[in-house]
C-alpha cells in the first residue's frame, strides 16, 4: 500500500515538473526583436543610473584633486586674505560653527512643538489646520534666495532691524530649514504607533505627559537624524546669506550683534570667482573642509537610524 | 487624539461621565498654547516674506509701469531700461536644458532602482544619491566653471555647434543643475513607483506581459502623479537655484534658449546687485524686490501642483 501511494506521487512529481517545464519554455519563447528591445532598455537605464552617479561624484573627486594641495591645518586658523598664499578660512569657520550652534538651538525647539501640534492637537477637519500644513509644504520648497530677501529686508533691517550681523544670518538660516525640521518630526512622531499613547492615557497619564513621556522619547531618533540633515543643509546655504552682506572680506572673529561676519560656503564663493593664481585651489581645498563635515554629519545621521531605529 | 466626547454613551441611555479630569490644568493649555504658537509661525514667516516682497516692490512699480516691465525686452536697472524678459528667458533657459539632461536621467534611474535592482544594488544606490542631493550648490557651481566649462571648450565640436562657448555658459549650469536635480527626481519618482501595489504588475506579468512592457505600461502610469510632482518639484528647485547659475552661467541679461551663451538668470541679478553697493530705498535698490516677487510667484505655482499631486498619489495607494 505504502510504496503503490510513494510511486504515485513519484509520478505525480515527475508529471508536475514536465508540464512546468514546458510551461516556462513556452513562456520564455519570446519573439525575438522583444528580447533585444528589452535588454536595450535595461541598458538604457543604467546607463541613466551610471551618469547620475558619474556626474555626482565627478563633483567631489575634482574638488579633491584641485583642492589636496593645499590642504593642510594652517587653512583652518589663517586669515580671510586676498593674496592666495596667505588665504585661509578661520573666520569663516568659527562664523559657521556659530550660525550652526544657533540653527540647532533656535530650530529644535520651535521645529518640534510645531510637529508635535500638527500631529497630536490639530484636527484635520479645521481649515487653519490644512492651511498651516499647506504652507509649510510649499516653505520647504521656496528658493533659499527668497528668504535671504526676508532677511535683508525683515531682519537686518525694516521692523526687526538688528542689521547684517551673525544672528540675522542664523534666524534667516532658521526659517530657511524649519520647514524641512517639521516635516521630518512630524514623520517620526507620527511612526509612533497609537497603541502607546493609548495605553499611557488608559493608565491615567495626561496628553502631554502621554507626549513628553512616550512619544518624544520614542521619536527622538528620527527627529534627530531631520535636524542633522536639515542642519547640513544649511552649512552648504550660500545664497541667502550674500544678501545678509556675508561676502565682504572680515578679516576678525564675527560677534553676535556687531559688525560684519561671513561663513564657509560663502568664502568659499568669494575665493573661488577670483582670478588670481592659486585663489581656485584655496577655494577647492574649502570645499573639501566643508564636504568633510557634511559628511561627517550625514553618517552619524544614517547611524543614529539604523541604530535607533524600531520596529513596532 | 482628543478623547471622544460623550455623546454616543448618552445616546446609548448610559450615564454621560467626563473623561476630563477635575482640574482645569491650566499647564496642559499652556502647552498647547506654545506649540501652536511655534506652527502659526510658519503662517507668520509666509507672511513677512510676502510683505517684505510687497512693500519695496509696490514701490517700484509706482515709478515702473507694469507694461514696461513685462513688455519691454531691455534689461540695465543703472541706464534705467526695466524689461525683466531677458533674466526671465535666462532662468527658462537654464531651466529648460537643466530638465532636459534631468529628466530621462531620473526617471530612468528611478525605474531601475524600482523595478530592476537587486536588493543589494538598490541598498547601496539610494542613500548614495540621497547623501549626494546633499552636495552644497557652491561645491557644484565650482566644478561647473572650473572643470565641466574648459572641458566643454576643449571637446567643442564647432562645426556643428557654431562657436566654442566663452567663459561662462548656460548649457554648463544646466548640466550643473540638471545634476542637482536628478536626486530629487529619482527619489520622489522611485517612492510613487514603489508604491504602486504588486497585484498590478502580477497581473501584467501573468498576461505574458515582458519587464519594459510592466515597467513602461503598468508602473509607470500608475505612479504618474507622483512623477509629475517630482519633475515639477525640481523645476521649482532650478528656477530658484543661485549659487550655479552665479557662478557659471554668467551675468549678463541676453535673450537666448542657446546654451552656449551667458545669460543672467533671476537669482543671479538678486545675487549680484544685492551684494554690490546700492543705496537703499533707489529704484535700482527696488528691482530686487521686484524680480523676488516674480521668482516667489512661479515657485509657489510649481509648489502648489506638486502638493497636489503627491497628495493624490498618497491618497491612491497608501
Amino acid at each position: 500500500m505504502s510504496t503503490d501511494l510513494n510511486r504515485t506521487s513519484g509520478r505525480v512529481k515527475f508529471a508536475a515538473g514536465g508540464a512546468r517545464s514546458a510551461t516556462l519554455a513556452s513562456l520564455e519563447r519570446q519573439p525575438g526583436g522583444q528580447v533585444l528591445r528589452n535588454r536595450l532598455f535595461l541598458g538604457l537605464l543604467v546607463i541613466a543610473v551610471s551618469i547620475a552617479m558619474v556626474g555626482l561624484a565627478a563633483i567631489l573627486i575634482d574638488a579633491f584633486i584641485k583642492g589636496q594641495g593645499r590642504l593642510s591645518f594652517d587653512l583652518l586658523t589663517k586669515s580671510t586674505s586676498a593674496n592666495a598664499e596667505r588665504a585661509g578660512f578661520r573666520e569663516a569657520i568659527v562664523g559657521t560653527a556659530y550660525l550652526m550652534g544657533l540653527v540647532v538651538l533656535m530650530t529644535v525647539p520651535v521645529g518640534v512643538s510645531a510637529a508635535i501640534y500638527l500631529e497630536e492637537y490639530a484636527r484635520r477637519d479645521r481649515w487653519w489646520n490644512r492651511l498651516i500644513e499647506l504652507n509649510i509644504q510649499n516653505l520647504a520648497a521656496v528658493p533659499a534666495i527668497i528668504y535671504g530677501i526676508l532677511g535683508l529686508a525683515f531682519i537686518a533691517r525694516g521692523p526687526i532691524g538688528i542689521g547684517t550681523v551673525l544672528f540675522a544670518g542664523a534666524i534667516t538660516l532658521t526659517l530657511l530649514v524649519l520647514p524641512t525640521v517639521i516635516i521630518a518630526s512630524r514623520e517620526a512622531v507620527r511612526a509612533v504607533p497609537p497603541s502607546i499613547r493609548e495605553g499611557s492615557l488608559a493608565l491615567g497619564a495626561t496628553q502631554w505627559q502621554t507626549i513628553w513621556r512616550q512619544v518624544l522619547p520614542a521619536a527622538t531618533p528620527g527627529i534627530l537624524t531631520g535636524v542633522i540633515l536639515a542642519v547640513s543643509r544649511a552649512l552648504g546655504e550660500a545664497a541667502p546669506l550674500l544678501l545678509l552682506g556675508a561676502s565682504t572680506f572680515v578679516t576678525f572673529l564675527p560677534n553676535l550683534f556687531e559688525g560684519g561676519f561671513t561663513a564657509l560656503p560663502v568664502l568659499i564663493y568669494n575665493y573661488a570667482r577670483r582670478a588670481q593664481e592659486g585663489m581656485p585651489e584655496v577655494a577647492a581645498a574649502g570645499i573639501i573642509i566643508m564636504l568633510a563635515v557634511l559628511l561627517l554629519m550625514n553618517s552619524f545621521a544614517i547611524w543614529l537610524r539604523n541604530r535607533f531605529e524600531q520596529k513596532w | 487624539m482628543a478623547l471622544q466626547d460623550s455623546g454616543a454613551l448618552e445616546a446609548a441611555g448610559l450615564p454621560a461621565r467626563r473623561l476630563e479630569a477635575d482640574s482645569r490644568r491650566y499647564g496642559e493649555k499652556a502647552i498647547k498654547v506654545f506649540l501652536t504658537l511655534c506652527a502659526v509661525l510658519s503662517v507668520i514667516t509666509t507672511t513677512a516674506i510676502v510683505v517684505s516682497l510687497l512693500g519695496p516692490a509696490i514701490g517700484f512699480f509706482r515709478e515702473v509701469p507694469l507694461t514696461e516691465f513685462f513688455g519691454s525686452t531691455q534689461w540695465f536697472p543703472s541706464q534705467a531700461f526695466f524689461g525683466v524678459l531677458p533674466l526671465v528667458v535666462g532662468t527658462l533657459n537654464v531651466v529648460l536644458w537643466s530638465m532636459v539632461f534631468a529628466i530621462p536621467i531620473g526617471l530612468g534611474a528611478a525605474i531601475y532602482l524600482s523595478e530592476y535592482a537587486p536588493r543589494r544594488v538598490r541598498k547601496v544606490v539610494k542613500p548614495m544619491l540621497e547623501v549626494l542631493a546633499g552636495i552644497p550648490t557652491v561645491a557644484i557651481g565650482f566644478f561647473g566653471f572650473y572643470f565641466l566649462i574648459p572641458l566643454l571648450r576643449d571637446i567643442w565640436p564647432g562645426r556643428f555647434l557654431g562657436g566654442p562657448p566663452g567663459a561662462f555658459m548656460a548649457g554648463a549650469a544646466a548640466l550643473c543643475v540638471g545634476l542637482m536635480i536628478v536626486p530629487i527626481i529619482t527619489s520622489i519618482s522611485e517612492d510613487a513607483m514603489s508604491s504602486v501595489p504588486a497585484g498590478l504588475r502580477e497581473g501584467a506579468y501573468a498576461l505574458g506581459a515582458s519587464k519594459m512592457r510592466v515597467a513602461l505600461r503598468v508602473v509607470v502610469p500608475a505612479a504618474l502623479s507622483g512623477i509629475v510632482a517630482s519633475v515639477v518639484l525640481g523645476i521649482s528647485r532650478a528656477i530658484g537655484e543661485t549659487m550655479i547659475v552665479l557662478m557659471v552661467a554668467g551675468n549678463r541679461p541676453n535673450i537666448s534658449m542657446n546654451p552656449v551663451e551667458i545669460v543672467q538668470a533671476m537669482t543671479s541679478y538678486i545675487g549680484v546687485t544685492a551684494t554690490g553697493d546700492i543705496a537703499t530705498g533707489t529704484v535700482e535698490y527696488q528691482t530686487i524686490f521686484a524680480v523676488g516677487v516674480l521668482l516667489f510667484a512661479m515657485t509657489l505655482v510649481m509648489n502648489l501642483i506638486s502638493i497636489r499631486f503627491v497628495r493624490r498619489f498618497r491618497e491612491v495607494y497608501e
